[in-house]
C-alpha cells in the first residue's frame, strides 16, 4: 500500500480535530478536538520516519504525547474550575469578557 | 557479537547555564513548597526567584564576549546560542526579574494579587475560609521560574522539535498563573480558559507544520533544514510540504505574539489574568514569540530562497499583510477602549504590528533592531502594568469618616481600578505614579527622548531597507493613530477632575443593594463608577463576601507599595528616559546580536 494513504489520513484527522474545535461548543468536546489534531501530528510523524527510513519521526511521536499529557493535566483543571463555578462547560457561557 | 560502549555525549555546560538555572531554581521552587514551613515560604521562593533570575542573566553576560566571537551549538543544536539567541535570554531574564518584583508587591493593603486558594468555588464558605486564615498561593514563584525558563529555551533553539516543548513549558505555567487572580475571580477563569484552548490549538498547528517540514525535509533542524534544501529538493514536487509546513509553525509563532488574526485571545487574556503576570506575560511572552518568529523565518529563508524565489516572496507577503493588519486592528480598535487593561492589550497588539514591521524586510542586519524593541516595549509594558497594580477602589461610607480606618467595611480597598474614566484626576492623587505611567505611554506611542522613539525608528528602518518603504510609511501612519489613544488616557489622568473630588458638584453613588431603585442608581454620573464592582457576575461573585448593604460611594485610591513595585516602576522609569537620550551603549550591544546563522 502506498506510504502517502498514512500521510492523507493524517491531514484528514487534523482537519477533523481542526473543524471539532472552530465549531463544538462544549470546552471538552474543543479540547478533545485538539487531543485529534495532536495524534494526526504523530501518524504524520511515524509513517515520514518510515519513509525517510530514521527513527526521529518515531522518536518526535514520544515527544508529543508527553506534552499532549501534561496539557491535559492543566487544560482539564482549568475546565473542571470553570464547570464547578457556573455548572457549564460551554464556551459560549464564557462570555464576560469581550469588546 | 558487536562491542557496544555508551558514549557520552559531549556538552558544553556553560553555554546551558543560564537556562538551568532559571529550570532548576523552578524545580527547587517546588521542593520548597513541600519542605519550608508555611510562614517562611512567601519570601524564601520570592528571593529564590529573583537570584535565579539574576543568576540566569550573570550567565548570559558572562556567556556574551565568548558567544559574539564564536556562536556554539549544543547537543547537536537542540541549543544553538547565536548572539541574537543570547541577546532575547539576557532580555528576558531582566524583564521577568522586572516582572516578579511587581508580582511580589504586596502592597499598603497586605494582599498580593492572588486568590488565597484558586481551586475554591468563588463565593463559597471554603473559599471565604481560605482568605480569612489568611492563605498564600507561593507556587505562583515555580511557575513564573518554568514560564521564563521556557521563554528562554523558545528563543534559541534551531531545533523545532525543542521549540515546541519550549512552547508548552512557557505555556502551561501561564495558563495556570491565568486563572489565579484574587478579584474578579469568574473573569480570570475565563481568561485562563480562552488562552488553554485557543493556545492548544496554535500548538497543535504549530506541530502539524513540524510534521510536515520534517516529512519534506528529514530533519527538524532549521540550519540542517537549510542545508539540504541548498543541495537540492529532498522530495521532488512535494514543495507542497514545505510551504504548508512553514505556514503552519508561522501561524504558531504569529499567535503567541499577538498578530491579527490570531490576536482573539490577547485582549481578554490580559484584561482577565492578574494585572503583575498580565505584564510579566506581555512582556516576556512577546521577546520569547518574536525572537523565535525572526530566527526561524531567517533559517528557513536560507533554504526556501534557493529552492524557489517565488516562495520566499509569497511568504514575505504573508508577514507583511500580517504587520498591516496588526497594526490597522491594534491601533483602531484600542483607540475606543474603555478599560486601562484592555487598552494596553491592544497597544501590545500594535506593538506586534511594529515589530512585525521590523521582521517583514528580511535583511539580517536590521535584526538588532528589533531586540532593541523588545527591550523598549518589554520595560513600558511592565512598568504600566505595575501602575496599573497601585490604582485600585475603596469603598467608603459618606459620612462614616473617610480616613478613619478600617470601620466595618468602611475604607476597605478593593480590586484594581481599571475604567479609563476612574484614573480621571489621577495626576493630584499620585503625581509620581502619573508620571512614570505618562512616560511609559509616551515611550509605547514613540514620542522622541523614550525609548520607544529609538525602537520605532530601528522597526521602519528595518522595513525601508528591506525594500518595503511603504510599509514603513505605513507603520508611521499607524503610530500616528496610536499616539491619539495614548494621548487620550494621558488627558483623562491629568487634566480632567475626578470623579470623587469633592470640589465636584454630582456626586455619585455606586448603588449596589440589589432591591435598590433603578432611579436612585441613576444618580451616578456615569456607569464608569459602579462597573468597577459590576463588570460581570465574576466581580459580584467576589464581592458577596463583602456584601454592600447600604448606599456607599467607591472611590478611587492609589495604594502604596511595599517597595518591589517601585523599585520595578522607578527602573522601567528610569530605563525608559536612558534609552531614549542615551540609547548608544545598548544599541552597540544589540548591533553585536544581529547575527543568527552560527
Amino acid at each position: 500500500m502506498d506510504i502517502t494513504n498514512y500521510v492523507v489520513l493524517a491531514a484528514v484527522l487534523f482537519a477533523i480535530g481542526a473543524t471539532t474545535v472552530l465549531l463544538r461548543r462544549n470546552a471538552i468536546v474543543v479540547f478533545m478536538g485538539v487531543e485529534l489534531m495532536l495524534n494526526a501530528t504523530n501518524l504524520a510523524f511515524v509513517t515520514f520516519a518510515r519513509m525517510h527510513g530514521d527513527l526521529t519521526g518515531q522518536v518526535l511521536a514520544f515527544f508529543v504525547m508527553v506534552v499532549a499529557a501534561a496539557e491535559v493535566v492543566v487544560g482539564l483543571a482549568i475546565i473542571v474550575t470553570i464547570f464547578r463555578t457556573r455548572r457549564s462547560a460551554s464556551v459560549d457561557d464564557v462570555n464576560l469578557l469581550r469588546g | 557479537m558487536i562491542e557496544s560502549e555508551f558514549v557520552p555525549p559531549e556538552i558544553d555546560w556553560l553555554a546551558l547555564a543560564p537556562l538551568i538555572v532559571v529550570l532548576g531554581a523552578g524545580v527547587v521552587g517546588v521542593l520548597i513548597e513541600a519542605f519550608v514551613p508555611a510562614k517562611a515560604r512567601r519570601a524564601t521562593q520570592i528571593v529564590l526567584t529573583l537570584a535565579a533570575l539574576a543568576g540566569g542573566f550573570a550567565f548570559v553576560a558572562v556567556l556574551w564576549p565568548q558567544i559574539v566571537a564564536q556562536p556554539v551549538q549544543v547537543l547537536g543544536g537542540s541549543l544553538t546560542l547565536t548572539p541574537f539567541a543570547l541577546g532575547a535570554q539576557g532580555i528576558i531574564a531582566v524583564l521577568a526579574f522586572l516582572g516578579v518584583l511587581v508580582v511580589a508587591d504586596r502592597t499598603a493593603t497586605g494582599q498580593d494579587a492572588f486568590a488565597p486558594t484558586a481551586s475554591a468555588v468563588p463565593g463559597t464558605s471554603y473559599e471565604d475560609l481560605a482568605r480569612r486564615s489568611g492563605l498564600e498561593q507561593t507556587e505562583i514563584y515555580p511557575l513564573l521560574l518554568f514560564a521564563a525558563g521556557g521563554m528562554m529555551l523558545f528563543a534559541s533553539t534551531d531545533d523545532l522539535i525543542v521549540m515546541f516543548i519550549a512552547l508548552e513549558v512557557l505555556s502551561l505555567p501561564l495558563y495556570v498563573l491565568c486563572a489565579t487572580a484574587r478579584r474578579r475571580r469568574l473573569l480570570s477563569q475565563e481568561a485562563a480558559a480562552k488562552y488553554f484552548l485557543l493556545g492548544a490549538f496554535a500548538s497543535a498547528l504549530f506541530i502539524f507544520g513540524v510534521a510536515l517540514i520534517y516529512g519534506f525535509a528529514g530533519t527538524v533542524r532549521l540550519l540542517e533544514i537549510a542545508q539540504r534544501l541548498q543541495q537540492g529538493l529532498p522530495l521532488e514536487g512535494m514543495s507542497v510540504l514545505l510551504v504548508a509546513g512553514v505556514l503552519l509553525v508561522v501561524v504558531g509563532l504569529l499567535f503567541k505574539v499577538g498578530a491579527v488574526p490570531f490576536h482573539a485571545w490577547t485582549p481578554d487574556v490580559y484584561t482577565g489574568a492578574p494585572t503583575p503576570i498580565t505584564g510579566f506575560m506581555a512582556a516576556c511572552t512577546k521577546v520569547a514569540a518574536v525572537a523565535a518568529l525572526v530566527q526561524v523565518l531567517y533559517r528557513v529563508s536560507i533554504g526556501v530562497q534557493a529552492v524557489d524565489p517565488e516562495i520566499m516572496r509569497q511568504l514575505q507577503m504573508v508577514i507583511v499583510v500580517v504587520a498591516v493588519l496588526t497594526m490597522a486592528v491594534g491601533t483602531v480598535v484600542g483607540s475606543v477602549q474603555t478599560d486601562v487593561k484592555r487598552l494596553l492589550a491592544y497597544s501590545s497588539i500594535a506593538h506586534a504590528g511594529f515589530l512585525l514591521v521590523g521582521v517583514a524586510g528580511f535583511n539580517a542586519q536590521v535584526q538588532s533592531s528589533t531586540l532593541f524593541y523588545l527591550i523598549a516595549y518589554g520595560i513600558a509594558t511592565i512598568g504600566a502594568f505595575g501602575v496599573v497594580t497601585l490604582v485600585r477602589e475603596r469603598r467608603v461610607t459618606p459620612g462614616a469618616g473617610e480616613h478613619n480606618g478600617p470601620v466595618g467595611d468602611d475604607g476597605v480597598v478593593l480590586g484594581e481600578a481599571t475604567e479609563i474614566a476612574q484614573w480621571a484626576g489621577l495626576g493630584r492623587k499620585a503625581p509620581w505614579l502619573t508620571a512614570a505611567f505618562a512616560l511609559f505611554l509616551l515611550s509605547m506611542a514613540g514620542i522622541p527622548l523614550t525609548a520607544g522613539f529609538i525602537a520605532k525608528f530601528g522597526a521602519f528602518t528595518g522595513a525601508t531597507t528591506g525594500g518595503l518603504w511603504w510599509l514603513a510609511v505605513l507603520g508611521v501612519l499607524a503610530s500616528v493613530v496610536a499616539v491619539a489613544f495614548y494621548l487620550r488616557l494621558l488627558v483623562v489622568m491629568v487634566f480632567q477632575r475626578a470623579q470623587d473630588d469633592p470640589a465636584e458638584p454630582q456626586v455619585k453613588l455606586a448603588e449596589a443593594t440589589p432591591g435598590a431603585a433603578p432611579g436612585e442608581a441613576e444618580v451616578s454620573t456615569s456607569g464608569a463608577v459602579s462597573t468597577g464592582a459590576t463588570t460581570g457576575a465574576g466581580a459580584t461573585a467576589t464581592l458577596t463576601t463583602v456584601q454592600v448593604t447600604t448606599a456607599q460611594r467607591i472611590e478611587v485610591t492609589v495604594v502604596r507599595s511595599r517597595g518591589p513595585a517601585a523599585v520595578a516602576i522607578a527602573v522601567c522609569a528610569l530605563a525608559t528616559v536612558i534609552l531614549g537620550v542615551f540609547p548608544s551603549p545598548v544599541l552597540a550591544l544589540v548591533e553585536q546580536a544581529s547575527k543568527f546563522v552560527p
